[in-house]
């Protein structure tokens, strides 16, 4: 099972290029919002940069706060997604305590499926797409 | 955001009231440099003075904004303060993507607010706010206290204007999200007219991707070749200021008010020098994997007990030469401080750096002294520097409003406009030529990126008046439509002809893309017909006799070889215009 993580986000320049890049390649879109990781100033532009991501909680409180099941847990942290079966309520994005779901106008959500697409488009290297260990997870992967 | 049209939010802040304008134009205008002429002549008052409440400030981006790397740059254009002629000014940040992602070809501002306010606007909003307790403040603090007051951090932009837009300096800069700036030729100072202290924009727009291959297959190689090869290395490496010690090596490096070309303390403020000794971490605008931003610290003991406060400065080529060597200063730490004072006030650092040195030659002879500029100014003197800076941005006294209007205003009242080192405005770093001289001179912008004039001098040493201004003007009209899309013109290696047409192509834009070449020459007689609209003539522009008296890697310069280039260049724009 994979991470995305951001062992390196000292090293960003905050030129957006992974987010743009899963709003492009995931979701077919143009956008620096309907992305799984998204950058901000920590603070203002002199204080560096942060990303804003899942970080693959396990269990997922995002998924938790579902309804409908279109969270559900994924073995080994985070979640998986299933947009037919999204209604839009905006729970997940409330659940999630680090602000790392995102949601429309519309009210569809957005959230890192740890696919790792971002990874090569980060020109100093920041992002990593870890392995992680799944043995002992008390989530089972909801197919 | 793909559209056959411009949509564009023309806000006056007479009425506080925003209009959506749909303007066709997309296959001749393209957007940017062609689309804020555009909107210059249907907005703009050609025979109105610039800081009439209904001259128009015109931020504008291109077609391939979002779509592609390095399109990452915003044209602001506006009547400047400083010759009352239609101008444009360039800058990065996060305003492209903001003003992209609000789904915005263009946002105009028009009218004149009764306070002193902020504008904030996004895909789904526009706000008006009093901010009149911001009078007279910094651009740091400004910065800070919109920040809080305002949404969207990450995908937002922060313009803002310090003391010297207020006061309308004719150098006074916007300052775009901290690190760029729309900096020459007063764009502060037109915002100021407006008593317009701020603008956020908000990119909280959500657009569909392209729908075909070629689309993600041509994103996915123009990334790999900015960032994958050589070709951007020296953007991102040294940056800008590995030219210093180049320039400085060939004799083309203004120093001290441009007495003289080369000198070896260039060893103490390169660019490995900054490099090695300040440089704190790099930057970039949203969109470019490059990174060329380079951000360099100062830190400052303010108490014996080991107590220090810092300062992170974003240095590049132009201001080391304008603060550095210009003024005598040769201490990086220097530098950076007096470029802090310059961004605090909101001030164009080059146009500011070149006005003091030409206020410090007059000093030196006699022309001016303590009871004009309150500090005494000499070459080197990095605390007075900093201290003259806070009172151009303040304009609080006689001498330093004019000296805020440009260095020939100033002159004209002192004397010394014989070595006022101003080429259609203060002289941009590079005493490569004649060629140079003539093109900043009369170009456009009268900036150094109009055209490759600087780099025409490094490469040529012969005499060529026709081969020289038939490469300015086909240069020029190449670089028009770049800054159509918006580029930034780091990428005019990458973007060649071809690969734009490609990138048009592949995003729904097929006819543009057939046109490139054509559309930029319409594009340059267009700006060109602008500005001359608002009173450019070629004649009213002179080469002070400094620009005459200096010796580059070519030798003496040739005044008559300069005169005839200028001369015949003036004649070139002009007929190119049509007129």
């Amino acid at each position: 099972m994979k991470k995305l993580t951001t062992p390196r986000i000292d090293r960003c320049i905050g030129c957006h290029s992974c987010s743009l890049a899963c709003a492009r390649l995931v979701h077919k879109q143009i956008s620096w919002d309907t992305a799984g990781i998204r950058i901000k100033s920590s603070g203002g532009l002199t204080t560096g940069f942060k990303a804003s991501h899942c970080l693959a909680c396990d269990p997922a409180p995002c998924a938790t706060a579902c309804p409908t099941g279109a969270f559900s847990y994924r073995k080994g942290g985070g979640v998986i997604v299933k947009k037919k079966l999204c209604i839009n309520c905006g729970d997940c994005v409330s659940a999630c305590p680090i602000d790392a779901v995102f949601q429309d106008h519309g009210g569809a959500v957005y959230v890192c499926i740890h696919c790792g697409r971002c990874v090569d488009f980060c020109p100093h290297n920041c992002l990593e797409l870890e392995e992680i260990e799944t043995e002992g997870s008390g989530n089972e992967e909801v197919a | 955001m793909i559209r056959d049209h411009f949509r564009v939010l023309v806000v006056n802040l007479s009425s506080g009231k925003g209009q959506i304008v749909r303007l066709d134009g997309r296959n001749t205008e393209v957007g940017g440099s062609g689309l804020a002429a555009l909107i210059y002549n249907t907005y703009g008052l050609a025979d109105r003075p610039w800081n009439h409440p209904e001259q128009p400030v015109i931020f504008a981006i291109g077609p391939l904004t979002g779509y592609f790397p390095l399109m990452s740059k915003t044209v602001c254009s506006f009547k400047s303060p400083y010759h009352d002629q239609y101008t444009e000014s360039h800058a990065g940040g996060r305003s492209a993507l903001s003003l992209c992602f609000s789904n915005l070809d263009a946002l105009v501002i028009v009218g004149k607010s009764e306070q002193l306010c902020s504008l904030t606007v996004s895909s789904r909003s526009l706000d008006i706010q009093d901010v009149s307790f911001m009078r007279g403040m910094g651009v740091d603090e400004t910065g800070k206290l919109l920040r809080g007051m305002s949404p969207g951090s990450g995908h937002r932009s922060i313009m803002r204007i310090g003391p010297a837009g207020e006061n309308g300096a004719a150098m006074a800069n916007i300052n775009v999200d901290t690190y760029r700036h729309f900096g020459r030729l007063g764009g502060g100072a037109a915002l100021g007219a407006k008593n317009c202290k701020g603008i956020i924009i908000h990119g909280d727009a959500i657009f569909s991707q392209p729908n075909n291959k070629e689309y993600s297959k041509l994103f996915a190689e123009v990334y790999q070749q900015v960032t994958a090869t050589d070709m951007m290395k020296k953007y991102h490496n040294l940056g800008t200021p590995a030219n210093l010690q180049g320039l400085n090596d060939i004799e083309s490096l203004p120093w001290r008010n441009l007495q003289a070309t080369s000198d070896p303390a260039i060893e103490k403020i390169n660019g490995e020098r900054f490099a090695t000794d300040n440089l704190l971490r790099n930057s970039a605008c949203s969109g470019c994997p490059v990174g060329c931003i380079h951000v360099g610290y100062v830190r400052e003991m303010f108490d014996a007990n080991h107590r220090y406060s810092f300062k992170q400065v974003a240095y590049d080529y132009e201001m080391i030469f304008s603060l550095g060597t210009m003024l005598g200063v040769t201490s990086t730490r220097s530098i950076l401080n007096i470029l802090d004072e310059m961004e605090k006030a909101g001030l164009d650092a080059m146009s500011g750096g070149v006005a003091l040195a030409w206020a410090t030659e007059a000093t030196e002879k006699g022309l001016l002294s303590a009871k004009e500029t309150e500090v005494t100014l000499s070459f080197g003197d990095d605390k007075a520097y900093q201290q003259a800076t806070e009172l151009l941005g303040s304009g609080s006294k006689d001498f330093y409003r004019l000296l805020g209007q440009g260095s020939l205003k100033a002159a004209a009242e002192y004397g010394g406009s014989d070595f006022a080192c101003v080429l259609g405005q203060e002289m941009a770093g590079y005493a490569t030529g004649e060629v140079f001289f003539a093109a900043q001179s009369l170009g456009f912008r009268h900036s150094h990126l109009d055209s490759g004039g600087y780099s025409y001098d490094q490469k040529h040493s012969d005499q060529n008046t026709t081969g020289v201004v038939d490469f300015l003007i086909q240069d020029e009209a190449g670089r028009a439509f770049m800054t159509s899309m918006v580029s930034c013109l780091f990428a005019r290696g990458v973007y060649k002809n071809e690969l734009l047409a490609n990138c048009l192509s592949s995003v729904g834009y097929p006819e543009l893309a057939a046109t490139i070449e054509e559309t930029g020459v319409h594009i340059q007689k267009l700006r060109w017909q602008t500005r001359i609209a608002t009173g450019f003539t070629p004649e009213a522009i002179t080469i002070p006799k400094r620009f005459l008296k200096i010796k580059t890697w070519k030798g003496p310069i040739d005044p008559v070889y300069l005169n005839t280039l200028k001369s015949e260049y003036g004649k070139a724009i002009m007929n190119l215009a049509g007129v």
